[in-house]
């Protein structure tokens, strides 16, 4: 279905990656690699280690054993400041917005890794740091119109509805310029029309900015049709990883997942 | 003008005059709360501290004027006081902060009550719990001006406090409105994992905002020190400092100023016109009944953001 896409290096790789919480084992040994410009998914069951792997890659949690490589290089934790001031973007599962902030703002958040004025032209905030905010300022309305959300720019996101909260958290983890942006469930809890407009925004992301997107979801159908590459985790560990295709037809993601009920194998299939 | 309307506007002035001094107090609760979320109750003893700092350094026979060997002048004074705060600060996000940092608001604020007696105690053993006159050269007394033209008394150091206090205001409002910084201190009050996720270094906004809580607190302790004595009561107008927040709303820079005025002038004016009637002393309690009352109705304060719940 998916024209012949060209990918390009290995942007992060995570080897080994062991990840346990007391005596939980929430990740097992899991590598894969994201290659650039590419859109990678990681699925698999509820409690597969999803969110985890997300939040190693951020830097959120230390793995106990294994490492990263991320642009060439290797260490054994990330800092989430470190991955986002290096060019690592994210949305959460359960919208972590700024909920009092007005919908600029929120997004002018995105910018603060790219803003670089120091605090003494910040407070009085005449000179360069006033060229600098508009400049900024400038480059999120561009993300404004991309989105579509001219409308609620002045609203606070505590009063918007779920799915345009959603978008606007994609807003802020674009504004950053991420080189890889990573989206936890963007679709959970949308609508169908919510979630086309979220694929759409997606795939657009991807070809226009040449952002390397990871993503976690749990909608199969959303997933195969927009990823290149899938891995799919279950009880922490790997158990595929390649192509949409190839993962429809392992008899052990069809078990560990879709097997769970013969509705969704139909929709699949 | 005549008699009656003299003295009701000399009340109302003063009540404005001293609710600047009192907003200049809660501008640092506003500060620390916006950027995260902690009522910070060793507000005042920051006060207290700054005031007695500044005292130390300009006096005679203060350690830094034995140990330099030579009274430093007023601008050093200051300077030294301000990075006294900003260390102060540092220290605080070292030694207490830093460890609590996914725990609820009331361990925070549990932490703060903790950090106001280490403070009252640290700056006892260090500068001695007398009384201290502290002169910096502001004016006080009576404006000629305002008695010669208007027959008003004006007290001039209220009027440097009042211009001080709008300066303030102006700055830090823009500072957290329209900058960088200011979106930082915001988000890192809303969401610490969210603020993490976008590069915002939660040390660093900490360090910053409790180093300008700091400054703050030296200009009220300036303006409070100059008008009442350095002393360790000052600890005690942060309680002053509560009904001004409720009323302004705990998140904002000009609500701070505006729930000061109408704190000043409502009490000054109650106990001057209804105070005979019920035997006097409702300055005492008139903040107080007052943040209750909003506290039924508007418990967002006047200018504070609307408190949202999503279910």
């Amino acid at each position: 279905m998916t024209p012949e896409r060209k990918f390009g290096d290995v942007i992060l790789s995570v080897e080994h990656i062991t990840l346990t919480f007391g005596g939980v084992l929430a990740l097992e040994d899991v590598s894969f690699d994201i290659r650039e410009s590419e859109i990678r998914a990681i699925i698999g069951p509820n409690g597969a280690g999803k969110s985890s792997m997300l939040n190693v890659i951020n830097g959120f949690y230390h793995p106990q054993e294994g490492q990263i490589m991320y642009r060439g290089a290797t260490r054994s934790k990330m800092k989430p400041h470190y991955a986002a001031s290096h060019g690592i973007a994210r949305t959460f599962q359960n919208i972590a917005l700024f909920k009092g902030m007005s919908t600029l703002d929120n997004i002018m958040t995105g910018r603060n890794t790219k803003m670089k004025r120091g605090l003494f032209w910040q407070a009085i905030r005449i000179g360069p740091a006033m060229t600098e905010e508009i400049k900024h300022r400038d480059y999120v309305e561009h993300i404004i119109d991309f989105l579509e959300i001219q409308a609620i720019r002045k609203t606070p996101v505590g009063r918007l509805p779920y799915g345009m909260q959603k978008r606007v958290e994609l807003g802020r983890a674009l504004a950053a310029e991420p080189d890889l942006l990573l989206l936890d469930e963007p679709m959970a809890g949308m609508n169908v029309e919510e979630k086309e407009d979220m694929c759409r925004f997606i795939l657009d992301v991807n070809e226009q900015f040449g952002t390397t997107i990871a993503l976690i979801e749990h909608d199969m159908g959303v997933v195969m049709d927009i990823s290149d590459r899938v891995v799919v985790l279950d009880y922490g560990k790997k158990i595929a990883d390649g192509t949409p295709d190839e993962v429809r037809a392992n008899q052990d993601v069809i078990d560990a997942y879709l097997g769970i009920s013969q509705e969704e194998v139909g929709a699949v299939n | 003008m005549g008699s009656e309307l003299l003295f009701f506007s000399e009340t109302v002035i003063s009540g404005l005059m001293a609710g600047v001094m009192y907003s200049l107090v809660a501008l640092g609760f506003v500060l620390i709360f916006k950027a995260s979320g902690i009522f910070n109750f060793a507000q005042g003893v920051m006060c207290l501290f700054a005031a007695l700092a500044l005292y130390d350094f300009l006096s005679a026979d203060g350690w830094a004027s034995q140990l330099l060997g030579f009274t430093i002048p007023l601008w050093l004074a200051i300077v030294l006081t301000i990075a006294v705060m900003i260390v102060l600060a540092w220290l605080i996000e070292r030694l207490v902060l830093q460890y609590l940092v996914k725990q609820d608001p009331i361990i925070l604020f549990m932490a703060t009550i903790g950090l106001a007696y280490v403070l009252e105690g640290v700056g006892d053993i260090l500068f001695g719990s007398d009384v201290k006159p502290l002169d910096i050269g502001i004016p006080q007394g009576a404006s000629d001006w305002a008695l010669d033209t208007m027959g008003l008394y004006v007290e001039k150091l209220e009027v440097v406090a009042a211009v001080t206090a709008a300066l303030l205001v102006a700055v830090l409002a823009v500072f957290f409105q329209r900058t960088r910084i200011g979106r930082a201190l915001r988000a890192v009050a809303d969401d610490h994992q969210a603020a993490l996720s976008v590069g915002i270094s939660l040390r660093a906004i900490w360090v910053i905002v409790w180093s300008v809580a700091g400054i703050v607190a030296l200009v009220a302790g300036i303006m409070w020190g100059t008008k009442s004595g350095v002393q360790f009561s000052l600890s005690l107008i942060a309680l002053k400092a509560l009904p001004v927040l409720i009323l302004g709303g705990f998140t904002s820079v000009p609500g701070a100023i505006v729930g000061g005025l109408i704190i000043g002038v409502g009490e000054k004016v109650a106990e001057v016109y209804a105070g005979p009637l019920v035997g006097g002393a409702i300055e005492n309690w008139f903040a107080y009944m007052l943040a209750l009352a909003f506290l039924l109705f508007r418990p967002q304060g006047l200018f504070g953001e609307r408190i949202i719940e999503r279910v």
